[in-house]
């Protein structure tokens, strides 16, 4: 307890100084708040890219998935064939077998009349590839020739579009030259890849992309018997299945997906560079400010020296600023991003929210990034020397 | 009150700076033994060498060869810690009042107690309070130095150097500062202080109108310690 008892019988000098300097102070956190809303901005839109980007796997209503080997992110499935859905009802514990067909299409927005990329999904509505209640309970009405639901929480400006869809009055607009109907609105969010999803089905799908094989499907939905672990069962249609098609638990394959992103395409580094800038940012203010206060105390700790205090009481007093600043400026550097993160969500369409795991990460970053700026500060302390001083 | 053991004893003490040929004396074969209770005040010239055997005895410097006891301890060859200890008994004045400026007076002061681990917090707290009201500033607990003027602020100093009751008293140039006459109320002030506590000190100074306070003068030319008479016999 000996450390305990001396902390307590310790000046609070690191508090002092910097409180008695309230103008120094300010800068300084406003400093470590840029720096930190920048990290949580930079952080906060990577994951939002990760988490968009697989919210169209996560909705799949299935237990284990087939997808081709060349399969890349959603928007670049591969094909493999059908067959293969078949063969997969033969292993031991398959309950069903379904395809999912995807294309990417340009339709004419109902509003502005311009071409906007959307994704289209294609399956038999009788068995329902989402666990979406609200878009499987209309279903039903993509059974009618052209006919198609859409994502209510596409990005581009659809609010009127979808205002009348809600209010039952169907939209209709253009795409690879056949009149679509757009009869029915669910939620599940834009992604970086792609602005939004349709989803009808695999007749109308088909009759849309007439050069697309039926036999050519993009995903395989299976569901597993009870009392059978999807595990297994994946490992028996892996040796059961040709080399040309995959089998995977649905969260091997988000997470399939989410590995794609962040080692194949460069955004996830770009942001992760972004954040590296931030900290470097945070850790120049902080130096700054640090520095000049050890420079404006250089006689007064010297002066502490020749008293008998050791040079680490100096080194603590630089930390104890360092830790306070980190913990000050962190309130404000996480306030903020939580009121920008709303505006960001609300304009992008991404899902972009706060989360505990990334506020302990900035809040770990801001701690290492003060200590950081402290420790390279404290090089100025080693001229606090009381012999050469007076 | 005389002990038979000197504060400081120092013998054939030399000093350098600097190496090779840029290597230069500025202490040659220094002898002073200052008795407990003394008054010792040193003058001469600027750049003789003052200041350096003040660092020495104070333990802010190493010392390089001779000898120098401190309360009979060697500190040639002492370690950086035996050096530490020996800046704990030691109390120091400098030219600047040097107080810490985000500290109030009572703060300040208790940070001579600070490094002492024997004190209680609300015994620091106290003491401080008490030493301040010895130097007259006992209204001035809650000040802060720009709050206080230069003669106030070396008497915070002074509360500082000696609240911790040290065996030695090292000033440096303690009026340089002030004006005559708040200089000669800031060295009485220590005088008596210092006498009361059963403190030696040793005080370096130009001001001839303080030297009657001096048990012994010491005259410091050119790095050598000149004549050492008793203050009686200046006057």
């Amino acid at each position: 307890m000996g450390w305990l008892n001396s902390l307590q019988r310790r000046t609070p000098l690191g508090w002092l100084q910097l409180s008695r300097h309230k103008g120094r102070l300010l800068v300084a956190l406003s400093g470590i708040a840029f720096a930190d809303l920048l990290m949580f901005m930079q952080l906060g839109f990577q994951e939002s890219l990760y988490e968009s980007n697989t919210q169209i796997r996560a909705a799949l209503d299935a237990d284990l998935i087939l997808a081709s080997p060349k399969a890349e992110t959603t928007q670049k499935l591969s094909t493999f064939s059908r067959r293969r859905l078949y063969q997969a009802q033969d292993v031991p514990g398959v309950a069903s077998a379904r395809a999912l067909y995807s294309n990417n299409i340009n339709w004419n927005h109902p509003e502005t009349n311009e071409e906007a990329s959307l994704q289209v999904m294609g399956f038999d509505p009788d068995y329902p590839a989402f666990n979406l209640p609200e878009m499987n309970a209309q279903l039903y009405r993509v059974k009618i020739p052209d006919v198609m639901l859409f994502d209510r929480l596409a990005r581009g400006d659809y609010q009127q579009t979808i205002a009348q869809i809600e209010n039952q009055q169907w939209v209709s607009t253009e795409a690879e030259g056949r009149t679509l109907s757009v009869r029915g609105v669910f939620s599940l969010g834009a992604s970086f890849g792609a602005d939004g999803l349709l989803v009808t089905s695999s007749q109308n799908f088909l009759q849309l992309f007439p050069r697309r094989d039926p036999g050519s499907v993009s995903i395989g939905l299976l569901h597993v018997e009870p009392g059978y672990d999807p595990e297994q069962v994946a490992q028996a249609l892996q040796d059961h299945l040709p080399d040309d098609v995959e089998a995977m638990t649905l969260d091997d394959f988000i997470q399939d997906e989410l590995e794609q992103i962040q080692t194949e395409s460069p955004i996830g580094f770009i942001f992760t560079i972004g954040a590296a800038m931030a900290f470097v940012v945070g850790v120049v203010i902080v130096y700054q400010v640090l520095s000049t206060d050890v420079n404006a105390h250089i006689k007064e700790y010297a002066t502490f020296k020749a008293m008998g205090y050791r040079h680490s009481y100096l080194l603590t007093i630089v930390i104890e600023e360092s830790l306070i600043m980190a913990f000050l400026g962190f309130i404000p550097g996480l306030l903020l991003p939580m009121g920008i993160y709303q505006v960001a969500a609300n304009a992008t369409a991404l899902p972009i929210y706060m989360t505990l795991n990334r506020a302990a990460t900035v809040l770990a970053m801001t701690i290492i990034m003060c200590l950081f700026s402290g420790a390279i500060a404290t090089r100025k302390l080693q001229s606090a020397d009381p012999a050469d001083m007076f | 009150m005389p002990s038979p053991q000197p504060v400081i004893a120092i013998h054939n003490l030399g000093h350098a700076f600097g190496r090779g040929e840029q290597r230069k004396q500025v202490l040659f074969d220094i002898a002073l033994n200052i008795k407990a209770g003394e008054i010792v005040l040193m003058t001469g010239p600027s750049g003789s060498g003052k200041t350096t055997l003040l660092t020495l005895i104070g333990g802010l410097r190493h010392v390089q060869s001779g000898s120098l006891k401190f309360l009979g301890q060697e500190l040639c060859g002492a370690t950086a810690e035996d050096l530490v200890q020996a800046r704990r008994q030691t109390g120091y004045i400098f030219q600047a009042h040097n107080l810490h400026e985000s500290l109030t007076a009572r703060q300040n002061v208790r940070m001579g107690l600070e490094v002492h681990p024997q004190y209680s917090v609300e015994k620091m707290s106290m003491l401080a309070a008490e030493m301040l009201d010895l130097v007259g500033l006992g209204e001035r607990l809650d000040h802060y130095p720009d709050q206080l003027s230069g003669g106030q602020k070396q008497r915070v100093a002074i509360a500082r150097a000696l609240v911790s009751r040290p065996k030695l008293l090292l000033a440096d140039e303690p009026t340089a500062a002030l004006d005559s006459k708040t200089g000669r109320d800031v060295v009485t002030l220590m005088q008596h202080l210092a006498q009361n506590q059963g403190c030696t000190i040793l005080l370096v100074t130009h001001d001839s109108r303080i030297l009657d306070i001096a048990d012994r003068i010491v005259h410091m030319e050119d790095g050598v310690l000149k004549h050492n008479t008793p203050a009686n016999a200046v006057h």
